[in-house]
């Protein structure tokens, strides 16, 4: 397991960056790993991200791609609701990246 | 899914050279490449299966934390397989080298590396068996091809059996017949002994032993899942389809596999399945126990893969249904119909499968009680009970990638062919040496799926790639079909990596747009939700 620091704590992450105990994560966290990459968290970041938390408490896994797409066009416009729009603000794709920056594990399998 | 790191470009990546080295393979150490292989499992999956040596440890590493005893643990597990499995010995025998594997593994093919001709990878587990366990191997040691089994052989076998997807290609081609994949399945057994797993298959593995499904979807996940997919459906034809979970008395079990739950592509596929069989007033049920064909336990071990399997025969009995209907996985199918009748015996609890519809009995499936949805399908419209309207898949130039376990495992070539030639009106074959029983792998099957390997699955797909971008070429495909869950997961990224402009799609994604449905508002979406050209939707 590899860690990474975080305001004098070690924080236990997997190889790939995502935190292995959902307790670790906290804002400061998050908007640290996005800075890490370069990248500043505005408000549109903050609503996928919370939107994921709060999803991920009720279903213990990270939505559907098409749900979250849905979500976002729901809260932020039907023009933002596209995976385009996504993958606008999180590069890397947000089945990947937004999910690490929420503190989320990664879904493995035929995915 | 995830995708640390980038490959190199194309362009860098096809510079293959096939020219072997000078030295003899057993001279030249392994180097572990990053890219090439895959992180190790946790720990925490290992506990949830109790299977043995759980600890942090990485490939990466000089230590990998064996147990002192770990040689001895190695040698007696090749002689307690030796002892169970005929096969494994007869293949380790009479193999005579001559190379007519060589050049038919994806890996070798897209890679370069002589320890991923089939032959020679065979030969890293056969030169520790010579040495241990033949009489020329203990006497003549090197000179008969038989070497000590150390920690860097050890590893050289690590690396290696996780970089074959067991998909049988070469076997095809093999004078003597024999099954390279069955050499590394038992090898990747022999390495879980030391808990050497790793974490894209482990953590599957304990997902599906918890919850039924590699994704570890929960019940109430699994409905909401679908809800939403029903909220899609009626979206785009008007009608509201019902469905129903853990239904007592329901003639038919329905799994599928469980990425076709959570991902894109996989979704659609499940939407057309499930409009499919509303339509024809289907008597099913889905379980929330078992909600999965796939078997990750199945790259691990086979007492793994059957502590797996035996949800789905289980919760079918609980339920009381007659029979189990499978949808589009891929080694679901290795598995219910070559190995689940040696494990347990035909379920004496099931009924022969017969078509409520057609009426067709489904003999092949007399012993496993289960059969594939591309049969039931293509027995529907061979019995002309759907209305289809082909020309809604107008705009897909489709080709057919064969899933090396539905193909080469159980033989099922004609009939998704059958069901997307009724359902589009333009399909083109990829050239002959690389489809129906000699298709080329994903590159990424076995569990082989991962982020952190990803130039190794861009090589190990090449072969494949290379075929689509024939076709593409040629006739303009744009849309590769497949019956595969991993296939779903992993061609996208292929085809992005060396073809872009070709998307992926499930056989029922085709079907489901096609699909006449009784009272459906006219149809202007297809099932991804995006308009159809000329039909009242943007050209």
């Amino acid at each position: 397991m590899a860690h990474i620091e975080f305001k004098g704590k070690q924080i236990e992450v997997d190889e790939d960056g995502y935190v292995a105990n959902l307790d670790d994560w906290s804002e400061e966290l998050a908007v640290y790993m996005a800075e890490k990459d370069g990248l500043t968290l505005t408000e549109a970041h903050w609503e996928v991200i919370n939107f994921l938390r709060n999803y991920y408490q009720k279903y213990q896994i990270a939505p559907m791609i098409k749900i979250l797409v849905k979500e976002i066009g729901k809260v932020m416009g039907p023009d933002k609701g596209n995976t385009k729009y996504l993958y606008e603000l999180f590069p890397d794709g947000p089945a990947k990246q937004a999910c690490r920056y929420a503190g989320l594990p990664k879904p493995t399998g035929c995915v | 899914m995830a995708t640390k790191g980038k490959p190199p470009k194309p362009e860098e990546l096809s510079k293959i050279s096939y020219t072997p080295p000078q030295r003899n393979w057993m001279d030249i150490p392994v180097e572990f490449k990053p890219g090439m292989y895959c992180h190790a499992t946790r720990p925490k999956y290992l506990e949830a299966v109790g299977m043995p040596f759980p600890r942090d440890w990485s490939p990466a590493d000089a230590d990998w934390k064996l147990p002192d005893n770990w040689k001895e643990i190695i040698l007696q597990g090749i002689k307690e397989r030796l002892m169970k499995y005929r096969t494994f010995h007869v293949f380790m025998d009479i193999c005579v080298r001559c190379g007519a594997c060589a050049d038919k593994c994806h890996f070798f093919l897209g890679g370069g590396d002589p320890k991923n001709m089939p032959v020679l990878r065979a030969e890293l587990l056969r030169s520790v068996y010579r040495k241990y366990f033949t009489t020329s191997g203990k006497i003549f040691g090197k000179a008969a091809g038989a070497r000590e089994l150390t920690e860097d052989v050890l590893k050289e076998i690590w690396y290696y059996y996780f970089q074959c997807t067991e998909c049988r290609r070469c076997s095809l081609f093999c004078p003597y017949g024999i099954d390279q994949a069955e050499i590394t399945i038992i090898g990747r057994e022999l390495l879980n002994l030391l808990g050497l797993n790793l974490d894209w298959i482990m953590g599957p593995v304990a997902n599906s032993y918890r919850t039924g499904n590699h994704l570890g979807l929960e019940p109430h996940t699994i409905k909401a899942n679908i809800d939403f997919m029903l909220d899609d459906i009626e979206t785009i034809t008007g009608i509201r389809v019902e469905t129903t979970f853990n239904r007592k008395g329901a003639e038919i079990l329905f799994i599928g596999p469980s990425g076709d739950l959570f991902g894109v592509p996989g979704n659609y596929v499940t939407m057309g399945e499930l409009m499919l069989f509303h339509e024809i007033g289907l008597d099913y049920t889905w379980s929330t126990m078992a909600c999965e064909g796939g078997n990750f336990g199945f790259f691990t071990s086979m007492e793994v893969a059957k502590k797996l399997y035996y949800k789905i025969y289980s919760e079918a009995k609980r339920l009381g249904v007659k029979w189990i209907l499978g949808g589009e996985c891929g080694h679901q199918w290795r598995l219910m119909n070559q190995y689940a009748d040696t494990w347990w015996g035909p379920p004496d609890f099931l009924e022969e499968p017969v078509s409520p519809i057609t009426g067709t009995k489904f003999e092949n499936a007399k012993g496993s009680k289960i059969v594939h949805i591309t049969e039931f399908t293509a027995d529907l419209i061979k019995h002309g009970k759907l209305k289809l309207d082909k020309s809604r898949n107008d705009h897909l130039k489709v080709t057919f990638h064969d899933s090396c376990n539905t193909s080469r495992a159980m033989g099922i070539f004609e009939e998704p062919r059958y069901i997307i030639k009724n359902v589009c009106n333009h399909f083109y074959e990829m050239p002959e040496s690389t489809i129906r029983e000699k298709t080329f792998c994903c590159g990424s099957g076995s569990g082989l799926n991962a982020g952190e390997n990803i130039e190794l699955r861009m090589r190990g797909g090449f072969p494949r790639a290379n075929a689509v971008k024939y076709v593409r070429e040629k006739f303009g495909v744009n849309m590769l079909a497949n019956i595969c869950a991993i296939d779903r997961a992993a061609l996208p990224t292929l085809m992005d990596y060396w073809n872009p402009g070709v998307d992926v799609c499930g056989v029922h994604e085709l079907l489901g747009n096609a699909l006449v449905m009784t009272g459906e508002i006219e149809r202007t979406l297809d099932l991804r939700g995006e308009p159809l050209p000329g039909k009242g939707g943007a050209e």
